[in-house]
């Protein structure tokens, strides 16, 4: 897929943020968000998030957390409880159509005009979000999302990643300045995955702020600069990737025996160390940020008692253990 | 005022007609052209004439409108229904768009197709029966009014709506039990004294009686309590569409 030249899209938001910088207006801004369904299901819970511009933001949280109700609510499909959300500065109901011309929308159910051709329906929400005709854009965006060789085609013939392109397509032609995907790459297999990942950094390239929802950790540790997970409707937390990873993620020992063992041996028994069920290996837990680690006196002292190993092995917890742990603590 | 939303829904809709022209166009031509074959040739020469208009030429106002508001209605509630059952719709919620514009485009393409498909059912009539027209005017214009009220009463239905049942319920139990009995094929002079004042509840009796006043100056009641009428028709529809939006009903939660 050719994304480089998304970056070239014909608006100045780069230079716009580097003048905004600190002082401006996040690119969203929710405060004291309720939402409450009519069957009296609580679906967010004074929802307080802000965004900045041009940065990418995973929205993580288990099915029914609240992810695309709050997605929905920030685009208009929902109407809030109680509670304000500003789009760059514009409130979403007194200045709706500020607002939501700045906002695309790609919401994660595959609903599409099938009987209608790829053209047609892209060309439709520029129209649909009040921009003047112009096919070389649309042409642009269906050529880098490689679209462009079924432009003709109907939707319905199109394959399921082509389906989401074309919703990707949709979103992008009325150049928004804010992004959401809501779980972009569900059902997406590896490569076209991995392509979309590339078109997202590419719209970050060229100033667009991303708000993304995904249930694959992975994708949220590749892909963004700040990560908010969202339990129960309510924000647990909100923090920089790099810091989330350092604050909360635990480093592990893993020691490769010599000799298989039936149990951790007594004298070890302030490490709290694990033993894997083959007994081949020792797993020992500490923090990184720590003075002392304790990995020194561990290896003296598996020294003094005779246990020798072949190999040594660190490994960082990945951001989907921190994220379990998260979740389980708060329920 | 988002002009090019609106030029995009108006489009949209109108091409979703030329892709299913047979359902949108011709199928209501072909089953109104049969109505002129049996009432208007075959029984219709040995009905005595009505308000010395021959019993033919009397049915086309009735049946014009017959198709008229059955098309209106299931055009307008079809258009906006779909992108429900779909999930499109999502895409007009989070559009700049107003209500207002919403409205205007799709009843607007409603209309504009219902009144195409009413022009095309009059040149029909006019190769089966011999036909006048006294007060064009008057006939554009109910033609129109007609098109616009009975369009948004069908987006009414299309956004309550919530399976495809109800979208049939409405045309078919109300609307053409009220067409059929609203004098599309006689004059309700005809009837009993009784029926006759239950008739004026018929909204469509007012219709039917101003069309055909445009083509004979003849009517059951007078041509302004027609314009009136429909016009009060219209006025609560818009004021039911105006509280549907406001409120999100069926639109959103």
């Amino acid at each position: 897929m050719m994304v480089g030249s998304l970056i070239s899209f014909p608006r100045d938001v780069t230079t716009e943020n580097s003048v905004r910088t600190g002082l401006m207006s996040s690119a969203i801004s929710v405060s004291n968000l309720h939402k409450t369904y009519d069957s009296g299901f609580e679906a967010l819970k004074n929802i307080n998030l802000d965004i900045h511009h041009g940065e990418i933001f995973a929205l993580l949280g288990p099915n029914g957390a609240g992810k695309t109700t709050l997605i929905s609510t920030i685009c208009g499909i929902v109407n809030p409880t109680s509670g304000t959300i500003l789009a760059d500065g514009h409130d979403i109901q007194k200045e709706y159509r500020a607002a939501r011309t700045k906002i695309g929308l790609v919401p994660q159910e595959l609903t599409t005009d099938a009987f209608e051709t790829v053209w047609n329906t892209v060309s439709f929400s520029r129209g649909l979000f009040g921009k003047s005709s112009n096919p070389a854009h649309i042409e642009k965006i269906l050529k880098e999302l490689s679209l462009w060789d079924k432009k003709d085609n109907k939707i319905i013939t199109l394959s399921g990643g082509m389906k989401r392109r074309v919703m990707i397509a949709k979103a992008l032609s009325h150049e928004p300045e804010i992004l959401f995907l809501d779980e972009p790459t569900a059902g997406v297999d590896v490569e076209l995955r991995r392509d979309m990942w590339n078109v997202v950094r590419a719209l970050r390239e060229s100033g667009v702020t991303i708000i993304l929802t995904t249930h694959y950790i992975e994708e949220a540790e590749q892909m963004a600069d700040r990560i908010g997970v969202i339990n129960k409707g309510e924000i647990i937390l909100v923090e920089e990737k790099s810091e989330l990873m350092r604050s909360l993620g635990k480093k592990q020992l893993r020691l490769q025996l010599q000799e298989e063992r039936k149990a951790v041996p007594e004298a070890l028994a302030k490490y709290g160390l694990e033993l894997t069920p083959t007994g081949c290996e020792l797993i020992y837990s500490y923090d990184a940020h720590k003075d002392k680690t304790g990995i020194a006196s561990l290896l003296k002292d598996l020294d003094k008692a005779g246990i020798g190993f072949n190999d040594i092995q660190t490994k960082q917890s990945s951001l989907e253990e921190i994220f379990v742990n998260l979740v389980r603590e708060r329920k | 005022m988002n002009l090019h939303a609106i030029r995009a829904i108006y489009l949209f809709e109108m091409h979703r007609t030329w892709r299913t022209i047979m359902q949108s166009i011709i199928s209501p031509v072909i089953s109104t052209s049969l109505y002129f074959v049996v009432f208007g040739s075959a029984i219709g020469g040995r009905i005595p004439e009505i308000n010395g208009v021959s019993y033919g030429a009397f049915i086309v106002p009735g049946l014009v409108m017959l198709s008229l508001l059955t098309q209106s209605i299931s055009n307008a509630s079809f258009g906006i229904y779909f992108p429900k059952f779909t999930g499109t719709i999502y895409e007009l919620l989070s559009a700049p768009v107003s209500y207002f514009e919403i409205v205007v485009a799709y009843v607007g393409a409603a209309a504009s197709k219902s009144i195409i498909l009413g022009v095309i059912i009059l040149a029909t009539a006019a190769l089966f029966v011999p036909m006048r027209i006294e007060h064009p005017f008057v006939m554009v214009l109910f033609l129109v009014l007609t098109a616009v009220t009975f369009s948004l009463f069908g987006f009414i239905i299309g956004i309550w709506a919530d399976g495809f049942e109800k979208l049939q319920l409405v045309p078919l139990m109300i609307v053409t039990p009220l067409t059929f009995l609203g004098g599309s094929f006689y004059s309700i002079d005809m009837l009993p004294p009784f029926w006759r004042t239950v008739t004026l509840f018929n909204p469509v009796v007012y219709l039917i009686s101003g069309f055909r006043w445009s083509f004979y100056s003849v009517s059951d009641v007078h041509i302004g309590t027609s314009l009136g009428m429909t016009a009060v028709f219209l006025v609560v529809c818009i004021l039911i569409v105006r509280w549907m939006f406001k409120t999100g009903y069926r639109l959103k939660s």
